[in-house]
C-alpha cells in the first residue's frame, strides 16, 4: 500500500513567483477542487440511490410483494395465532397446561435427539474442518495447489446449505437422523474449516520457526507451533456453531432427517393447533438455554489461564 | 565439565515448595481423565443414538450417494435455465427486501432496547426477551407460518426473513448502540439538544457505518437462507431444487445447485465491495 500523496492542482510555488492570479491562488484553487470533490460524490449518490431504487422496484415485482394480500391476511394471522395459543383457565390452570403438554415426555425425547443431532454433527464437523483447514493456510503449507484446493473443498461444503444436503442424505440413507447428522457434519466442515483457517493465518509464526529450527517436521510443527495458539479460538468458534447447529436441527427435519423438525411439520401440515405453539415454545426454550449455557461455557475457557 | 547432580530430597523439598510446578496432582489428573472418559462416553452415546453405528445402512447409502452423483454429472439445465433464472432473480428479490424490511424495522427497535438510550428497564427487557424468542424460531417456521397468511409464494418468504432478522438486528444494533462513545451524546445534550437529536446527531453517525456492515453481512447471509425456503412453499430456487429431487432429475438438481453456488459467491463479491465503498477498509 502506498501513502496518499498530496498533489496539488497547479503549480503553487511558481504562481507566488509569478504573482497572484484569481484563477490560481491557493484558496481558489482549494475551493475548485472541493466543488469536484462534492459534484463527484453527489453524482456516486445519485448513482447509487438510482441503482437501489432499480433494485427495489425490481424485487418488489419479481417478490410478487402484494400489501393489499398482507393486509387481507393479517386478519388470518391473528385467527391461526389464537388458534394456536392454547386454552388455559385460571381455575384448572395445571389440567390446561397438562393438556397443552399432552405428549411432553415424547416431545422432550425428540428434542434430546435434536441436541445430540447438533452435538454428533459439530463433532464430526470439526474433525472434518481439522483436516482441511491446516492445508488451506496460507503461512502453513508452500504448495498454492494444495492451499487452493483445500479453500475451495471448504467453500463448496459451505455453500450448499444444510437442508439441501439434508435432502440429498435422505434419498440416500433413508428417513432418519443419519441423513441429518451427515448434512450437518458436511455443512459444518466447510463453515468452521475457513474460520479454523483464518485463525491459522492470524499466529504468531515465533513457535512455528522455533519447531522448525528445532528438526520439527510438518506434523510436530502444527502440533507444538500452532495447535497451543489456536485451541481457545477453535473451541470458541464450534461452540458458536453448536448454538447454529441446534437451531439447524430443529428444522432439519423439515425433510426428514430426524430430530423435532419432523413432528412440528406434521403438526403444522395436520393443523393440530395447540400443539403447535406447545413445540415451538420448547425449542424456544431450549435455544435459549443452550445459547446460555455456551455462552458462560465460552466465558469459562476463554477466561481460564493457559488454557490449552 | 561438572555434572549437575539432584538428590531425591532435593526433588521432594522443591516438589513440596512448589507443587504445581512437577505438573497437576492425582486428584486434578484424575478428575481430568474422569471428565474425557465422560465426553468419549457421552459421544458414543451420542453416536449411537443417531445410527453412526448402524454401518450397514451407512455402507448401503454410500453406495446410493455414489449412484446419486453419477446421475448429477454432466449437470444439464434441459431446457429451463430461464425458469431457473426466475427462481433465483425470485431468491435474491426475497433476500434484498427482507434484509432491507428487517433493518427499517429494527432501527428503531434497537434505539428502544440500548441501555444509554432508552430509560425504562422494563421496556428495555420486553424488547430484549422478545428479540430472544423471535430469534429462536427459525426462519423456515416464520415460512410456514406466514403462508397461512398471504398462501405459497415469495411474499411469504420476504415476511419470514423480514420477522425472524428483525430480531437478529434488534438485538446487533441494541448492542452496537450500547458500544457508542459517550463523549458525542454529551456534547449534544450540552448545546441544548433533546432526546430525539442526540439520537439523530450523536449516536446515528457513531453507529451508522456498523449497522451497514452487519445488513450487508446479513444480506449475503439471507441470499444462502431464501434459497432454501422455497423448500417448505415460500419462493425462490427452493422450490424447482426440491421438485427437481422430489421426481429424481438430479442433472437438474445438480445445475440449480451449481447456479445456487454462482450467485452467492457473485453476491459475497459485491457485498465486499459494497462494504468497501460505503464504509471504508476496515468497516
Amino acid at each position: 500500500m502506498s501513502e496518499p500523496v498530496f498533489e496539488p492542482k497547479a503549480p503553487l510555488a511558481s504562481n507566488i513567483v509569478q504573482g497572484w492570479t484569481a484563477k490560481s491562488d491557493p484558496a481558489s484553487v482549494f475551493e475548485a477542487a472541493r466543488a469536484e470533490m462534492l459534484r463527484q460524490k453527489r453524482a456516486a449518490m445519485v448513482l447509487g440511490a438510482v441503482l437501489f431504487l432499480a433494485a427495489f422496484v425490481a424485487s418488489v415485482v419479481v417478490g410478487e410483494v402484494d400489501l393489499a394480500e398482507f393486509v387481507d391476511g393479517v386478519p388470518n394471522l391473528l385467527n391461526y395465532l389464537s388458534d394456536i395459543a392454547p386454552v388455559l383457565r385460571g381455575d384448572h390452570l395445571v389440567e390446561d397446561v397438562g393438556e397443552w403438554h399432552w405428549s411432553f415426555w415424547r416431545w422432550l425425547e425428540l428434542l434430546w435427539d435434536t441436541l445430540l443431532l447438533a452435538f454428533v454433527g459439530t463433532g464430526f464437523g470439526m474433525l472434518g474442518a481439522l483436516l482441511v483447514c491446516f492445508a488451506g493456510s496460507r503461512n502453513l503449507v508452500q504448495s498454492g495447489v494444495v492451499y487452493f484446493a483445500a479453500r475451495r473443498l471448504a467453500e463448496i461444503a459451505r455453500a450448499v446449505p444444510e437442508l439441501v444436503y439434508a435432502m440429498i442424505f435422505v434419498f440416500a440413507f433413508g428417513i432418519g437422523p443419519l441423513a441429518g447428522v451427515l448434512a450437518i457434519a458436511v455443512h459444518t466442515s466447510g463453515a468452521l474449516g475457513k474460520l479454523f483457517a483464518e485463525v491459522n493465518e492470524n499466529i504468531d509464526l515465533g513457535p512455528v520457526e522455533a519447531v522448525k529450527a528445532a528438526g520439527g517436521g510438518w506434523l510436530s510443527t502444527i502440533r507444538y507451533g500452532v495447535i497451543p495458539q489456536v485451541l481457545p479460538n477453535y473451541a470458541s468458534y464450534s461452540l458458536l456453531r453448536f448454538e447454529i447447529n441446534v437451531r439447524g436441527a430443529a428444522v432439519i427435519g423439515f425433510v426428514g432427517a430426524g430430530g423435532i423438525g419432523q413432528e412440528l411439520m406434521y403438526v403444522i401440515r395436520q393443523f393440530i393447533y395447540s400443539d403447535i405453539s406447545a413445540i415451538v415454545l420448547m425449542i424456544i426454550a431450549t435455544v435459549i438455554i443452550i445459547d446460555l449455557s455456551c455462552e458462560r461455557l465460552r466465558h469459562w475457557l476463554i477466561g481460564r489461564e493457559g488454557f490449552s | 565439565m561438572s555434572r549437575l547432580t539432584v538428590s531425591a530430597e532435593e526433588v521432594a523439598r522443591y516438589r513440596s515448595m512448589t507443587p504445581r510446578m512437577f505438573g497437576p496432582n492425582l486428584r486434578e489428573r484424575s478428575l481430568r481423565w474422569g471428565v474425557a472418559l465422560l465426553c468419549v462416553c457421552f459421544s458414543l452415546y451420542a453416536m449411537d443414538r443417531t445410527g453412526l453405528f448402524d454401518l450397514a445402512s451407512i455402507w448401503d447409502g454410500l453406495g446410493k450417494l455414489g449412484f446419486l452423483l453419477n446421475l448429477m454429472f454432466p449437470p444439464a439445465h434441459n431446457g429451463y435455465f430461464w425458469d431457473f433464472l426466475g427462481g433465483i432473480a425470485e431468491t435474491l428479490a426475497m433476500a434484498f427486501l427482507g434484509t432491507l424490511g428487517a433493518a427499517l424495522i429494527a432501527l428503531p427497535l434497537g434505539f428502544l432496547a440500548a441501555k444509554n438510550v432508552s430509560a425504562s428497564r422494563i421496556l428495555r427487557f420486553f424488547f430484549r426477551r422478545s428479540f430472544d424468542a423471535i430469534r429462536g424460531v427459525d426462519q423456515l417456521i416464520w415460512a410456514l407460518v406466514f403462508i397461512n397468511v398471504v398462501g405459497l409464494g415469495p411474499f411469504a418468504g420476504i415476511l419470514a426473513i423480514i420477522v425472524a432478522d428483525a430480531g437478529t438486528f434488534g438485538k446487533l444494533f441494541s448492542e452496537a448502540i450500547e458500544n457508542a462513545s459517550r463523549g458525542p451524546v454529551e456534547g449534544v445534550r450540552a448545546s441544548g439538544g433533546g432526546r430525539l437529536a442526540e439520537a439523530r446527531l450523536a449516536l446515528l453517525p457513531q453507529v451508522f457505518p456498523v449497522l451497514i456492515s452487519q445488513t450487508l453481512y446479513y444480506f449475503e447471509s439471507n441470499t444462502r437462507s431464501a434459497t432454501i425456503l422455497g423448500i417448505v412453499g415460500a419462493g425462490g430456487i427452493g422450490l424447482q431444487l426440491s421438485d427437481r429431487i422430489r421426481v429424481n432429475n438430479w442433472d437438474e438438481a445438480a445445475f440449480i445447485i451449481l447456479m445456487i453456488l454462482a450467485t452467492v459467491s457473485v453476491i459475497d463479491y459485491a457485498s465486499k465491495h459494497l462494504r468497501v465503498r460505503l464504509i471504508g477498509k476496515h468497516g
